[in-house]
């Protein structure tokens, strides 16, 4: 067999490797945003709050219980029909948005959970109110005990992001598909691709173990080995 | 009267575990609960701050009424010290950050004078050295001390101890013991529970047993200790003193 290469893909790819980094970016911090939200509303929303919880809920249920293609899908050719339309990339964000934000609820509800009661009880002893212990007391222990999770799931949304190629976005898997299309080297173009995605997930990746030690505190998390 | 509980009633499920219970302290004393495990002395102390509502009966703060559902509990609570049995210093912080975090976000004092203040209380309970360590790098002693000082520097109008020492090593109670008899020395009013039964002789003003959720007896150590009118207080102590020896 022989393989070809050309440089002159080079350009399309970094343009879709920017829009994948793109989708990425907004949907995971976005989703974070609602992640914590949600979660903080599943744990602490009770008594005349209850229908907070179940709508958070039902929410997290709905977005995991379901396949993010239907979802995609839905968003892009369904919605129009009642006068909702939207570009593929945002069609796209959102639908990677909405959920991601109910699988990183769950992780931050781990997170938040992992925290001994006493750090709750011991700020609102000191006169803290229930938000300024959750911000000064509760996140900041839960968000370093999230990042192995949360990088996790960084992960799966690199890739899973590949998905909006199917309504025609133009990110780095709609890029190749596109060059695939015109040169027929489909071997060579994917196994660029494949190496594009590896490359950015690597490099995250070490992103994300530089923050995790950075950010370490003795007594919290990484407890060295069990 | 710095503290007035009148009355108290708290249920768990079926199980009643404050049937009743009233008493009172005056500014500047030191009252001891004593009792056996399961009598409901450490759910009055959490009743006091409201970190578990009481279902009957009022508390008052000076003329405050701490159980009167239109008080700010945040307002009260920062006027009344807190010490845990494990502590719960904030894991994330340092010790300096655990003693400043009150001072800033509840007293909202700039950071500046938090610090002083901090340290100041650090140094009180002997520990201005570990101001940057974390509560994981302390021993346990350490730990609590940390917490007594990150309680003082909120000047609060009293401290609640609830079993202070109980998740001590031996040999680390004597350095949290002496912290807690300079304060009551020094005129804080303080309720504690504990069992440190040498501490209750020394420093309470008056000692009060309970037992299955009521008050049995109440007064000065020397009628505690030495005349008890109730049997069961008489009981207990000798249990008490055959089990850690003598001289506590």
């Amino acid at each position: 067999m022989n393989l070809v290469f050309s440089w002159s893909w080079l350009p399309k790819l970094a343009e879709g490797l920017l829009l994948t980094l793109e989708l990425t970016a907004i949907s995971m911090s976005v989703g974070a945003f609602f992640g914590i939200v949600l979660a903080i509303t599943r744990i602490y929303a009770r008594g005349p709050l209850l229908p907070l919880y179940l709508l958070a809920s039902g929410y997290v249920h709905f977005f995991r219980g379901t396949p993010l293609l239907v979802q995609l899908m839905t968003i892009y050719f369904a919605l129009p029909t009642v006068g909702l339309r939207f570009s593929p990339f945002s069609a796209g964000v959102l639908a990677l948005t909405l959920n991601t934000a109910a699988y990183q609820a769950e992780y931050f509800r781990g997170a938040i959970q992992s925290v001994r009661a006493g750090q709750m009880q011991a700020a609102l002893a000191l006169g803290l109110s229930r938000l300024q212990a959750l911000r000064y007391v509760i996140l900041p222990q839960a968000l370093r005990l999230v990042i192995p999770p949360w990088s996790n799931e960084l992960i799966y949304m690199v890739k899973g992001s590949a998905v909006v190629y199917l309504i025609g976005a133009t990110e780095l898997m709609g890029q190749a598909k596109n060059i695939a299309a015109r040169t027929f080297r489909n071997f060579e173009v994917y196994i660029v691709v494949a190496l594009f995605y590896l490359a950015l997930i690597l490099v995250l990746t070490l992103i994300l173990r530089w923050v995790e030690r950075k950010t370490r505190v003795p007594g919290l998390g990484l407890p060295g080995r069990a | 009267m710095l503290l007035r509980v009148v009355d108290l009633h708290k249920r768990y499920g079926r199980e009643e575990v404050l049937k009743g219970v009233s008493f009172f302290l005056e500014k500047g004393e030191t009252k001891v609960i004593i009792g056996p495990s399961g009598t409901g002395k450490s759910t009055l102390l959490r009743c006091i701050n409201r970190l578990t509502e009481p279902d009957r009966g009022r508390i008052w703060l000076e003329d405050v009424e701490i159980t009167s559902p239109k008080v700010n509990i945040n307002r009260i609570r920062a006027q009344i010290g807190f010490v845990f049995q494990d502590f719960n210093l904030f894991t994330h912080l340092t010790a300096l950050d655990n003693v400043r975090l009150g001072l800033m976000r509840v007293k909202g004092m700039g950071k500046k004078e938090a610090t002083a203040r901090a340290l100041q209380e650090l140094a009180r309970v002997g520990l201005a050295d570990k101001a940057k360590a974390y509560p994981a790098e302390l021993s346990g002693g350490q730990q609590q001390r940390v917490s007594i000082a990150r309680a003082l520097a909120m000047d609060p109008k009293l401290i609640l101890f609830d079993e202070p020492t109980s998740a001590l090593d031996p040999e680390l109670i004597g350095e949290v013991l002496a912290v807690m008899e300079d304060l009551a020395k020094s005129g804080m009013t303080m309720l504690v529970v504990t069992h440190e039964m040498g501490f209750a002789r020394s420093v309470a003003d008056e000692i009060i047993f309970m037992e299955k959720g009521v008050i049995l007896e109440q007064g000065p150590p020397e009628q505690i200790f030495y005349s008890p009118k109730h049997p069961r207080t008489a009981e207990f102590l000798r249990r008490i003193t055959d089990l850690y020896g003598g001289n506590r």
